[in-house]
């Protein structure tokens, strides 16, 4: 008797059928990427458009002080957006594990119909929420906690409060399968044989779900830095990321070419450090 | 009825039917206009092109273009593609030039424009060897806007930007469309000559970053600072004269006012792809919208300038005074923007918003 072997599917479907993702990789994600990675050498005019070339004065600019600082800040931004969303997505998805599953559902449903906001309604909302003629400091002055309203947008907190807003459900969304996988008896076992809850917490949950959480930092911190609206509505221009700057020079200036070399430089920043991060949390454990 | 008389009827019915399909076919002839999306484009659609159909039998579709360049930019690429996503383009005038060096604008017939006498000769595009690439659609001002709940008394120079308003001012976020290099040099220098020379650019850059303090927004969105205008959160900035003085008339407490250095006159003007083929509907347009009459339908139901000379426009002193001023504008640099612009926008960035 013949048994359907596992190991190898006996005709080519299979395979067939796996074309079907790695050609739709290729057309939306590969290929874009190869025509900005070539446009970012072409040759900008600066009264006219650009023209096909191989040159480096787009890299040459990007690389200036400027730029470079731009980027600075885009990875600071992001990463203290990130930190701030795990401090709170952390305690909160935690709990929100140990609670029983009827309970889970509205809350969950209610982060993932914040997913659904535009980054727009979000960025005027909270610019109104802090503004001074009918923020919540009316609210503070009315509980004589303030005594004249102020303005706090646009502001460094500002923009960090819009970010983290936006980026909370997502921090929440992919924390939520590992933590409520969490096995309850490690704890409880842990509590048995005498640890404190703050010990079991750093000793036994913490090991568990460091992974988790450096996905989620990571995750969090590249969808901060692709945000170009946030910082360009909520902060002042020292706080300007590049995503900011990226989109003048394309939309404004008709500088693709440079507008296409700072994406890279983003890009390869972005990887690089996220490479970083993934292998110094596998090298802890 | 009789039977010959049925076919007579049936006859001339069939002639009939023939000929107004024949009729309708005439009637098919269409034009794809681009204007700005938003209130442009609503108050076009609304007031401009049913009048146009009205009077040419000409179909317009409308198409929304975005702000800033990126319009230019889709154009130039479908243009090397042999597309056009537009057959007639409402285009700024630093764009125009662009689009110029670039030779994405086909060249327009002037002996099919018989109106272009009436529009005002320094919104008539020319190309380098003299040719009509570009004839002036609408112009709109830039001026010093404030809250009058917060200002009771109207300022009456740019120089008030340099008073003392610390964390008051809302201004645009981009040297190429604030225009504020040239405003700056008109109110303390000599106006745009001054931005020739290295010394006067210095002076003016220096001058400008006076104002750093007081700026509380250095906005992109308009919607923004029209919000802050209103509920006097930024009590005091530049803004467009028509769009303010719509936001007074419905009831906020803003102002425009044209100080005494002139407002900003910036204009967009006609101009057609070297891709589109509809060469004759795109002159017939054009030659239709640089007519005094329409000029005047335009500055009272869109409420930007006309690009027509004052003397052949039928509108009342109010009705003048609601689009534009007799004050000599401050016209922008263009060149200085288009052939050094990367050069003063990282300037821009690094001493003025930086």
């Amino acid at each position: 008797m013949n048994h359907p072997s596992y190991g190898k599917p006996k005709n080519r479907w299979p395979y067939f059928l796996l074309t079907y993702p790695a050609i739709m990789i290729l057309l939306l994600f590969f290929v874009p990427l190869c025509i900005m990675f070539a446009l970012s050498f072409f040759k900008r005019i600066q009264s006219a458009f650009f023209e096909p070339a191989f040159v480096f004065e787009n890299y040459v600019r990007a690389f200036s002080t400027f730029f470079l600082q731009r980027i600075g800040v885009s990875l600071w931004v992001a990463a203290v957006a990130a930190f701030i969303c795990l401090l709170i997505a952390f305690p909160f998805t935690f709990f929100l594990s140990r609670l029983r599953r009827s309970r889970q559902v509205p809350y969950l449903v209610l982060l993932i119909s914040i997913l659904s906001l535009s980054e727009v309604i979000i960025a005027f909302s909270w610019s109104l929420l802090l503004s001074k003629t009918s923020g919540i400091s009316n609210l503070l002055v009315a509980l004589k906690l303030l005594d004249a309203p102020v303005s706090w947008a646009p502001g460094f907190v500002a923009m960090l409060s819009a970010l983290v807003y936006i980026s909370l459900p997502l921090a929440i969304i992919v924390l939520y399968p590992s933590l409520s996988r969490l096995d309850v008896s490690l704890t409880e076992a842990a509590t048995t044989l005498g640890a404190s809850p703050i010990v079991s917490f750093f000793n036994v949950v913490l090991p568990n779900v460091r992974q988790a959480l450096l996905t989620t930092f990571i995750l969090v911190f590249i969808f901060v830095l692709g945000s170009y609206l946030i910082p360009q509505v909520l902060g002042r221009p020292e706080h300007w990321t590049l995503p900011v700057h990226i989109t003048d020079q394309a939309l404004l200036k008709s500088n693709m070419p440079l507008a296409a070399a700072l994406a890279m430089l983003l890009l390869i920043a972005s990887a690089g450090l996220s490479l970083l991060t993934l292998r110094l949390g596998r090298s802890q454990l | 009825m009789k039977r010959r008389e049925f076919i007579k009827l049936a006859a001339t019915t069939g002639v009939a039917a023939v000929t107004g399909l024949n009729l309708n076919f005439a009637q098919e002839r269409s034009l794809k206009v681009g204007v700005y999306g938003g209130y442009f484009k609503d108050s076009f659609d609304a007031n401009i092109f049913p009048k146009f159909t009205e009077d040419t039998g000409i179909k317009v579709e409308s198409v929304a273009e975005p702000t800033g360049e990126a319009w230019i930019v889709q154009l130039e690429t479908a243009a090397k593609a042999g597309q056009a996503p537009a057959d007639v383009s409402m285009i700024a005038q630093g764009s125009m030039l662009r689009g110029m060096n670039s030779g994405l604008w086909a060249a327009l017939d002037e002996s099919k424009l018989s109106n272009l006498e009436f529009v005002r000769e320094q919104l008539q595009n020319k190309d380098a060897e003299g040719k009509l690439i570009g004839v002036g659609a609408v112009s709109w001002y830039i001026t010093l806007v404030s809250n009058t709940d917060v200002f009771p008394e109207a300022p009456t120079s740019w120089d008030e930007l340099w008073k003392d308003h610390k964390n008051q001012l809302g201004l645009l976020a981009l040297s190429s469309n604030s225009y504020l290099l040239e405003i700056t040099a008109k109110t303390f220098f000599e106006g745009n000559a001054t931005l020739d020379t290295e010394e006067g650019l210095n002076a003016v850059f220096a001058k400008l970053a006076e104002v750093k303090n007081n700026v509380q927004l250095w906005y992109r969105d308009e919607g923004q600072f029209q919000q802050a205008l209103q509920a006097g959160e930024i009590p005091m900035g530049q803004y467009y004269h028509d769009v303010t003085g719509l936001a007074a008339a419905d009831g906020f407490p803003v102002r425009s006012t044209f100080p005494k250095e002139g407002g900003v006159l910036d204009s967009g003007s006609w101009a057609v792809s070297r891709a589109v083929k509809k060469l004759d509907e795109a002159h017939e347009y054009i030659n239709w919208f640089s007519q005094p009459s329409i000029q005047d339908l335009v500055a009272r139901s869109v409420g930007t300038a006309p690009t027509v000379k004052r003397e052949f426009l039928t509108l009342s002193e109010d009705e003048f005074a609601a689009v534009s001023s007799d004050i000599e504008p401050i016209i922008p640099h263009y060149a200085l923007h288009l052939n050094r612009g990367d050069e003063i926008s990282q300037r821009w960035s690094e001493e003025i918003t930086g």
